[in-house]
């Protein structure tokens, strides 16, 4: 078994609870100029309760705290739609370089001349991995590069003397999709898809209100939108575009180009498909490819080469505008780059295909014991429901107990179009011999369900707190320390 | 599961009891069952208006967030004002205390068109 949490589990206090009065982490000179005390207004009352401390207390409390964390450097983590892959420590080294890491982003562009080229060639390598014309890098992650797709949408319509007011996307699509839509003030039209998107389902909503459609492919489920060129075709015909949500770009890259099958915009999810650091170790990264079509409305600033010299162009008259500060995020940049030049075109094809062997490799193991809604095949990630749990237990309880064999759990109950969703995404990073590890604590789960469920019910047991409250705590949450 | 007699339902697990032309709607047992412990709820307000098949309010629960979509078209007449603070409610007692608004019903003959119990059940079953 593979236990996190045998033995050495650190208790620790919150820093409110180890202060001590008096005590403190610095020694600083005794005043020799004469004290004044500025204005009322300038200053602000006692700071009740601050806790006083040590540098060591301070230190030993968060190293003490990180003991209890999770992420990718400890173990696997088969969290469904977020790829979380492996950030090899190479991106990390070029990320520090003091060229990239010292450079303050008001420096002239002649001096700056190797920060613009990394974006400049990173913008041409996701055009090629895409099969898109144009780029921006700025957006801050996934949600941000949705809402500039969709008013670059909203602004080709305009410019088309076009107001349509609807945005058409399937049950299978990524959360944040509707969200985006919703935000930028589209009435949002659901379509149900039988495991994938048909034509026809597009072509009974689609009428000349539709300003997009939104599709995720490969969607939720894992499963590749097959249809997806005629259904762009269809969209076109009536006028429409069709945005991509490439956050599950894992499952293509070096083998589809979403900009070849009649895609009009895509974001990316540098955090996902290219190995930048994802949670709460981010921030993001969510550059948008565009079709030629919507190369005019591009955010601004925009990186070109002029010459041997590369510039950011701000002249884009049609430009939705700048939508971060400076140029996005930019030593997230330099970590994908690292990962593209690193990985190479052909690393970047195998790593996909081992992400969608994994995905097909846990689904073949574990289909006999857990029920598979979906047959067909799957690329990189897989969904299970929770219909063949025996004795009462549900997703829930499996996800609690993979925590006790030491695994991160996959991600649950999304899909919703799935009863009691399971969604593991192992990524290409797992080894055989890690991916049977796991299938062979889910297999433990399935029968433990049948003979012992209460340790589904009861667990997490080894973890170092027990199972939480969840409705409590969202119905009546504590969101500042109080002494009482 | 508990599905009373009276009551009609709809596909999206929504209930509707109408009485006079003020037709009272929450969400099934086996809605809350479905959606585990619910969290949080948004309402309309009173005075506005309802149009069939178009959400009005949202149930959020530790497993998701879902919109509830109105049976019927009407005005809103009146909230059930104690359930956003207590959304257990609609948990513990889906068909009385965690009834979510009352509407003044546009067009009666619509009701018909829903769900009897019978129907209900059968829909559940193959759901």
């Amino acid at each position: 078994m593979n236990t996190t949490s045998r033995g050495l589990v650190l208790d620790e206090d919150l820093l409110f609870e180890k202060s001590q009065p008096g005590r403190i982490g610095y020694s600083i000179a005794e005043l020799d100029v004469p004290q004044v005390f500025p204005e009322g207004h300038f200053t602000r009352g006692e700071i009740a309760d601050f806790p006083e401390l040590s540098e060591v207390d301070v230190v030993r409390h968060y190293t003490r705290l990180s003991t209890w964390n999770y992420g990718v450097d400890s173990g696997f983590y088969p969290l469904g739609s977020c790829t979380m892959k492996y950030n090899p420590k190479v991106n990390e080294v070029a990320a520090r370089f003091p060229g990239f890491s010292d450079i303050h982003p008001q420096t002239p562009e002649a001096l700056n001349q190797g920060a613009l080229k990394l974006m400049y060639c990173l913008q041409r390598d996701l055009e090629e991995v895409s099969g898109f014309p144009a780029m921006t890098l700025q957006p801050a992650a996934g949600a941000q590069g949705e809402f500039a797709g969709m008013l670059m949408i909203h602004a080709w319509h305009e410019a088309n003397g076009q107001k349509r007011n609807k945005v058409i996307i399937p049950d299978t699509a990524h959360g944040t999709n509707p969200a985006s839509a919703a935000l930028c003030g589209y009435e949002v039209i659901t379509v149900a898809s039988d495991g994938v998107l048909s034509k026809e389902a597009v072509a009974a909503v689609m009428d000349d209100d539709v300003a997009a459609l939104m599709v995720t492919n490969p969607n939720t489920l894992g499963l590749f939108e097959a249809d997806i060129r005629e259904i762009c075709e269809l969209v076109h015909e009536r006028g429409g575009l069709v945005y991509a949500d490439g956050a599950n770009l894992n499952a293509l890259m070096g083998i589809s180009r979403p900009g070849d099958l009649g895609i009009d915009v895509m974001h990316f999810n540098l955090h996902k498909t290219f190995s930048t650091p994802h949670g709460g170790g981010g921030p993001g990264s969510g550059p948008v490819g565009v079709a030629e079509k919507l190369r005019p409305y591009l955010p601004v600033p925009v990186v070109v080469k002029d010459g041997d010299d590369y510039k950011l162009d701000y002249n884009l008259p049609d430009s939705i505008g700048r939508l971060k500060s400076f140029y996005g995020h930019f030593a997230i940049l330099v970590r994908a780059y690292s990962y593209i030049l690193s990985m190479g075109g052909e690393g970047l094809r195998r790593a996909t295909e081992l992400a969608v062997l994994n995905a097909n490799y846990i689904r073949a193991r574990l289909e006999g014991s857990y029920d598979l809604p979906n047959k067909q095949r799957s690329l990189h990630e897989v969904v299970f429901s929770e219909d063949a749990l025996e004795n009462d237990c549900h997703t829930l309880d499996v996800a609690k107990r993979l925590i006790d064999y030491g695994y991160h759990p996959p991600t649950i109950y999304f899909p919703l179009v799935v009863h009691g969703s399971l969604m593991i995404e192992p990524t290409e990073t797992e080894s055989k011999q890690a991916v049977d590890e796991f299938c062979d604590a889910l297999l433990a789960i399935a029968e433990e369900a049948k003979v012992t469920p209460e340790l589904l019910k009861q667990a997490p047991v080894r973890s170092k707190v027990k199972r939480l409250d969840e409705a409590t705590a969202a119905r009546k949450p504590k969101l500042r320390w109080g002494q009482d | 599961m508990d599905f009373p007699e009276e009551y009609k339902y709809t596909e999206d697990h929504e209930w509707v009891l109408v009485e006079e032309d003020v037709a009272t709607i929450g969400i099934t047992d086996f809605a809350q069952d479905q959606l585990g412990d619910i969290v949080f709820v948004e309402l309309p307000e009173v005075g506005d208006t309802l149009e069939v098949g178009a959400s009005f309010g949202v149930v959020e629960s530790v497993k998701a967030v879902s919109d509830v979509y109105a049976p019927i078209s009407g005005e809103v007449v009146e909230v059930n004002e104690a359930l956003p603070d207590d959304p257990e409610t609609l948990n513990n007692s889906p068909y009385e205390e965690g009834w979510m608004i009352k509407v003044k019903v546009a067009d009666l003959s619509v009701v018909n068109e829903l769900m009897d119990v019978a129907a209900y059940q059968e829909f559940t079953e193959k759901d």
